[in-house]
């Protein structure tokens, strides 16, 4: 099947990055236009019509989160846009804000447009320096041409976008830590309800939408809500871009169809495992979602069958491990990134993430005990269900999949001090 | 407006202001919130541009700035890994070590990174030209693995001679 270009065709070329251009060859902005000749109630039934789900992580109907917006409040709105794009595995949003932003700015419009917002802000993970200043440059090209400022597009409409860079902390990707680090503090979640759209920037109403999710909309509102569902499958419209890394021959951002085959991404698209060797799991949506056997994540990828298949399909991020490597330390380096990332707000998951840790150190350096293992999976047991946010069982699920599917790695590794192929690699070696 | 701290670099020896153009973009940024802490960040960002790092001469100033208590700076500052507490030297390598970059090798670019620079990750180099960290926040660029930041770019995918390239480049 071959891959759907729908919002990936400029990524390289330079020329896209003007808005001249993007309106002369993409009809950029007339998506925009449109907006301000439609009710906010006809462009939230677009885009709930359209099954656009939101790409950052959590696949939240689009459509559905921006009917939760208070339009007739008398505080003022905002758009927020998720620009953090830390989840491990995970490289497509810095492609749009770099080599495609008129297209995230003219989705951001219609954000705007939809529930009387005069600022956005897109908060961008402070390492991705130079894609802050294609989308920097990209906004001021837009401020020239009258398409954000005092009278965006000619409409009387008053925008304001600005690039916030945030200072390397995973945790503002989660939407209300994102928001407290926007509003100058340490990047704490908040309890939920009140949800971003009631309660969002400044305790206002706000629209808190990934980069990706965004910039689907101009081509939507155009296009039509049939014509984007139709590219996907049921309840998964339009395209997305899959991230694949790992031992693969072919490593990148792939724009496929929802829905489309998981085997497809990483053996026609992505060559294959490096070396020729066999595929042993797939981490499917970023380093939290729960590892998958090769046999499992042989599936379409929709936010369902990921399901279905007992892990998600998250933020995209497809993981490809090959048949030799050592899933106990590999274990080791995910549960370091969380437990560094821990924003040590709640107790299980600040405790647990270190205790995972250090036991997980403790049998990658030989002197793992017996009963480490069943301690690693009570602990992950515990970090569930009691903590604010999501980072808790981020931490947990690769633990209980990883010794779930992978058990004989772990124990070997326990009774011998070593990882199963660093032996199999020296018998190898003998013969 | 003190912290009691012995954290606070050696190397300062007067108070921190800002530089006028540097002020200028400072009141830029508080103008596009409808709160003076939310230019937090950018404010950081721009006084760690100027000062190289962010000592307890910058947080105080922020904190006057930003009118709120120096605490509330502190803890931003010592909360996100991006500002740097102490000076560092000319350039900075952040080396990734993600699952992703691992799958790939990283473990062996971070190994000849150490050999090569002299000091551990953390540490500066003896000519100043160098502080390095292999950091465990996945940054962003699997496609490129194993990689590393270096100042501002991203370099990928890395082997040991490509490493050494980088390097001897950088002045």
């Amino acid at each position: 099947m071959p891959i759907t270009i729908n919002i990936s065709k400029d990524f390289g070329n330079e020329k896209a990055r003007s808005s001249q251009w993007y309106r002369e060859n993409r009809h950029g902005y007339q998506a925009a236009l449109q907006a301000f000749d439609s009710t906010p109630d006809e462009i939230i039934d677009i885009v709930k019509a359209s099954n656009l789900r939101g790409l950052g992580g959590a696949g939240f109907p689009t459509g559905l989160k921006w009917s939760f917006v208070p339009r007739d409040s008398e505080k003022p709105k905002y758009v927020v846009i998720n620009a953090d794009e830390s989840e491990p595995g995970t490289f497509k949003d810095k492609y749009i804000m770099a080599w495609d932003p008129h297209r995230l700015i003219e989705g951001t419009i219609i954000a705007a447009r939809v529930i009387g917002a005069h600022a956005a802000y897109v908060y961008i993970r402070g390492e991705y320096v130079r894609p802050a200043e294609h989308l920097q440059d990209a906004i001021d090209d837009a401020y020239r041409h009258g398409i954000l400022g005092d009278d965006v597009l000619g409409k009387g409409f008053k925008l304001d976008m600005y690039v916030h860079r945030g200072a390397g902390a995973y945790i503002c990707g989660e939407e209300t830590g994102l928001l407290e680090s926007l509003e100058g503090k340490k990047g704490w979640p908040r309890l939920k309800p009140p949800f971003p759209a009631v309660e969002g920037a400044f305790r206002c109403p706000t629209i808190l939408n990934n980069v990706e999710t965004i910039a689907h909309v101009p081509k939507i509102l155009r296009k039509g809500a049939q014509w984007f569902a139709d590219l996907g499958c049921e309840r998964n419209g339009g395209t997305r871009l899959m991230c694949l890394s790992g031992e693969v021959v072919k490593p990148g951002v792939y724009e496929m169809n929802c829905g489309s085959q998981m085997y497809e991404l990483i053996f026609e698209h992505g060559g294959g495992i490096l070396g020729g060797k066999k595929m042993k799991a797939v981490i499917p949506g970023g380093s939290s979602a729960k590892v998958l056997t090769a046999e499992e994540a042989d599936c379409a990828m929709s936010i369902e069958a990921l399901q279905q298949a007992g892990s998600m399909l998250g933020s995209g991020g497809v993981m490809a491990i090959a048949e030799d490597t050592c899933m106990v330390k590999l274990l080791q380096v995910v549960t370091s990134f969380y437990a560094h990332e821990s924003c040590g707000q709640c107790t299980p998951c600040r405790e647990g993430s270190g205790w995972l840790l250090t036991i997980l150190n403790r049998i990658l350096q030989g002197g793992g005990r017996p009963e480490d293992i069943d301690t690693m999976l009570s602990l992950a047991a515990n970090m569930q269900g009691t903590s604010i946010c999501a980072l808790s069982e981020a931490c947990a699920w690769p633990v209980e999949s990883f010794v779930a599917k992978f058990r004989d790695e772990f124990e070997y590794f326990v009774q011998h001090g070593k990882s199963m192929y660093a032996q199999r690699q020296l018998e190898a070696a003998a013969v | 407006m003190s912290i009691n701290s012995t954290e606070s670099s050696p190397s300062e020896t007067r108070e921190f202001e800002f530089t006028p153009d540097n002020l200028t973009r400072c009141l830029e940024l508080i103008g596009r919130y409808p709160r003076k802490q939310a230019a937090m960040l950018p404010v950081l960002h721009v006084a760690q541009e100027q000062n190289g790092f962010i000592s307890q001469s910058v947080e105080a100033r922020v904190a006057e700035l930003l009118d709120v208590p120096a605490v509330e700076v502190h803890q931003v500052v010592t909360f996100y890994s991006l500002y740097n507490r102490q000076p560092t030297g000319r350039h900075q390598i952040r080396l990734c070590m993600s699952p992703s970059c691992w799958l790939c090798g990283a473990d062996k670019i971070k190994a000849h990174l150490e050999d090569r620079l002299g000091v551990p990750s953390g540490g500066t180099t003896a000519d100043g030209r160098f502080t390095w960290h292999a950091v465990s926040d996945c940054l962003g660029a699997c496609e490129d693995a194993p990689m590393l930041q270096l100042d501002k770019d991203y370099y990928g995918p890395l082997s040991a001679e490509s490493l050494d390239e980088l390097i001897e480049k950088a002045d």
